[in-house]
């Protein structure tokens, strides 16, 4: 991160920056989807764009996440490059026939001769007493599907900088953000720079145990190494950034180099984004491994509405380090 | 192809003569290709020379020719699973069609995408689409597209009367004439929702489903090209000149099965029910009496047409035969661009 212009600001301006600076720099950028225009969506991430773009190129839809999912396809195969919004990453369950059967499919099925830039721009994470159709983390539906790229920012600096490299990029994107961290504050320098897919980020070494986290269970895996530390023990934390593609090589060096991996993401603790990551580890780290590796996700039921229901649901600091000193201890 | 648009607005005039006849020559050629296109297809099915399924379109080529002949090249169109005519009808090439069909390297998709997912570029073809539904996004999109590039393309989104029970294409729909965007809806009613009559399935009166959006909608006998090139041609300039989206509903039938395994029909439809459609309202009859008749064409020239459409598909076939397969490596390629 350059040092040169230190400036703190907010997961949510750093989304709104990073389009408003794209559109800006590219006139087939546009957004389109449920209260995007003068709203700027209930969480007031695109506040102000319309007013620099205009209703044109900030286009407010009907409640149609098929129909407008379909449209940003279209349009993307014919020389734009949308951004669709979906509200909420449940909803992203409506548009699968668009983004699984149109989207992902269409430059392998034509032979390589249609593209389809597109980007979907949605949520994921529990806790805000939302209830059990706007609290899922259903990222792993579309890391499972060929075609597709999955993003998951943990941070305002990869927020902006993930999000101008999916914009540019010539395939269709998933971007999940966790719609508890749109107030987040961190470092973001003015400058133009794009972090590129497939690379994770080293949030912290350490030698004892790797902790991978994804979105906001980066700063869970960051607030177990804290605890960790003062039991003295030495926890890498690894936020692979991107899920699709995976920066395989960085989660398996890390493995070899620590011996003990525990996996935290917020999708559902079975078949999800943790199984892989363990499995990618197993396969490349197998013989430097002290412990299995474990994994850390949502309680496997319908994310409740009732707060002492809904908080058990979540992965959280206290259960990582309960893990990571049994892992410690087996050693 | 070059000069089509000239033909159009020649054909449409009232000054017709030697444009007229080189248009309907060319217009009866596009239909007799696609249906000696898919006879052949058919035969490569049943000789167990084509992998898979294929749905046939003939008995509804007047449909996919006498509105692609409105477009420009540079229109786009979105297809059905059952879209060998509207591919060829706005441009493709029968060589490469059968290729893809064949599987083989040198197919529109390098025969990854095979009958159900021909896209042509060039041509404006965004692709066929084995989603009932599924390319009605696509194409209202490509319009949506049109309109912000400030470009006049307009779109067409061929779909069967099946896909009346999708509700994509109402949302699109709707949001295509808020925003008033340049797309056509051709809705092909061949009667059959696959093996259900689609009155099991479809309530109330189709054109007033796009009409409650506002949307422009026409009825016409999709058996008659000429019928529906005024129609579309008329529509074709609404969208052009901004004046928004239409919905065309062409009434039409399939001769053949849903697909071409499909030959046990009688329990959804009668083989009288055939006969008539295929004697009394064939479109290759309808134009070329029509053609004959206005004088505008003898018999002869239909017999050198039809031999020079029957000559083409012969190479094109064997073209497909002799073809080379994909290569293994090609099978990891195109996943992402």
């Amino acid at each position: 991160m350059p040092e040169s212009s230190e400036r703190i600001i907010t997961f949510s301006q750093a989304v709104n920056e990073a389009l408003a600076e794209e559109m800006r720099r590219e006139k087939t950028v546009f957004i389109i989807g449920e209260d995007v225009a003068e709203a700027g969506t209930p969480f007031k991430v695109l506040s102000g764009l319309v007013e620099e773009f205009g209703t044109e190129r900030v286009l407010d839809s009907p409640i149609s996440e098929s129909g407008f999912t379909g449209i940003g396809v279209g349009a993307a195969m014919t020389g734009m490059r949308p951004v669709v919004d979906i509200m909420f990453g449940d909803f992203m369950t409506i548009t699968m026939d668009q983004i699984v059967n149109q989207a992902a499919k269409i430059h392998y099925m034509s032979g390589g001769k249609l593209k389809v830039p597109m980007v979907v721009r949605t949520n994921l994470g529990a806790s805000r007493r939302s209830g059990a159709q706007h609290s899922q983390s259903l990222h792993v539906w579309l890391s499972h599907i060929p075609g597709l790229k999955v993003v998951l920012p943990s941070t305002p600096y990869d927020a902006k900088g993930l999000l101008k490299t999916a914009i540019r990029d010539d395939n269709p994107v998933v971007i999940f953000e966790d719609k508890m961290m749109f107030q987040d504050k961190g470092n973001v320098p003015e400058d133009d720079y794009a972090i590129p897919f497939g690379v994770a980020d080293i949030k912290k070494e350490g030698t004892d145990i790797t902790l991978i986290g994804t979105s906001s269970m980066v700063q869970i895996a960051l607030e177990a190494a804290d605890l960790l530390a003062e039991k003295d023990i030495s926890a890498e934390v690894i936020d692979p950034r991107t899920v699709m593609p995976l920066d395989k090589k960085t989660l398996i060096e890390s493995a070899i180099k620590t011996s003990r991996v525990i996996v935290i993401d917020e999708g559902y603790d079975s078949y999800g984004v943790t199984a892989e990551i363990a499995s990618v580890i197993a396969e490349g780290a197998f013989y430097h491994l002290e412990a299995p590796v474990k994994r850390i996700g949502a309680m496997d039921v319908p994310i409740p509405f009732s707060p002492v229901l809904e908080d058990l649901t979540v992965p959280n600091a206290g259960m990582v380090v309960e893990m990571a000193k049994t892992l410690c201890a087996a050693a | 192809m070059a000069n089509k648009d000239e033909n159009n607005s020649q054909f449409n005039s009232a000054e017709k003569d030697i444009t007229e006849k080189e248009h309907s020559i060319h217009m009866f050629r596009q239909m007799l290709k696609i249906r000696k296109f898919e006879e052949n297809v058919n035969q490569l099915y049943t000789s167990a020379k084509m992998p898979g399924l294929s749905h046939l379109s003939i008995g509804q080529e007047a449909v996919a020719v006498g509105v692609c002949e409105a477009l420009r090249n540079d229109d786009y169109i979105t297809s059905t699973h059952r879209g060998h005519g509207h591919c060829l009808a706005k441009g493709a090439a029968t060589n490469l069609m059968f290729a893809e069909l064949l599987g083989k390297a040198s197919g529109y998709c390098r025969g990854k995408g095979g009958s159900m997912h021909i896209a042509d570029q060039d041509s404006g073809n965004l692709g066929a689409n084995a989603i009932v539904g599924g390319s009605a996004g696509i194409a209202t999109g490509a319009a949506l597209s049109a309109k912000m590039r400030g470009t006049d393309q307009v779109s067409v989104c061929f779909f069967g009367d099946g896909a009346l029970g999708q509700g994509i294409i109402y949302e699109v729909m709707n949001m295509a004439s808020l925003w008033s965007l340049p797309v056509i809806y051709v809705c092909e009613n061949n009667l059959y929702t696959e093996y259900t009559h689609y009155t099991e399935t479809t309530a109330g009166d189709i054109t007033a489903r796009a009409k409650a959006f506002h949307i422009h909608a026409e009825e016409i006998e999709g058996q008659d090209v000429r019928q529906v090139l005024s129609t579309s041609g008329k529509l074709v300039q609404r969208a052009r000149s901004g004046q928004g989206p239409s919905f065309l509903l062409c009434n039409t039938y399939r001769y053949f099965g849903h697909h071409v395994g499909d030959i046990n029909r009688a329990y959804y439809r009668t083989k009288d029910e055939e006969n008539d459609w295929k004697t009394n309202r064939d479109p290759l009859i309808i134009f070329s009496n029509w053609m004959t008749s206005s004088g505008l064409l003898n018999d002869s020239d239909l017999d050198q047409v039809e031999s020079e459409v029957q000559t083409e598909i012969e190479d094109a076939v064997q073209f497909a035969l002799d073809a080379p397969y994909p290569k293994p490596e090609e099978v990891k390629k195109h996943v992402y661009a």
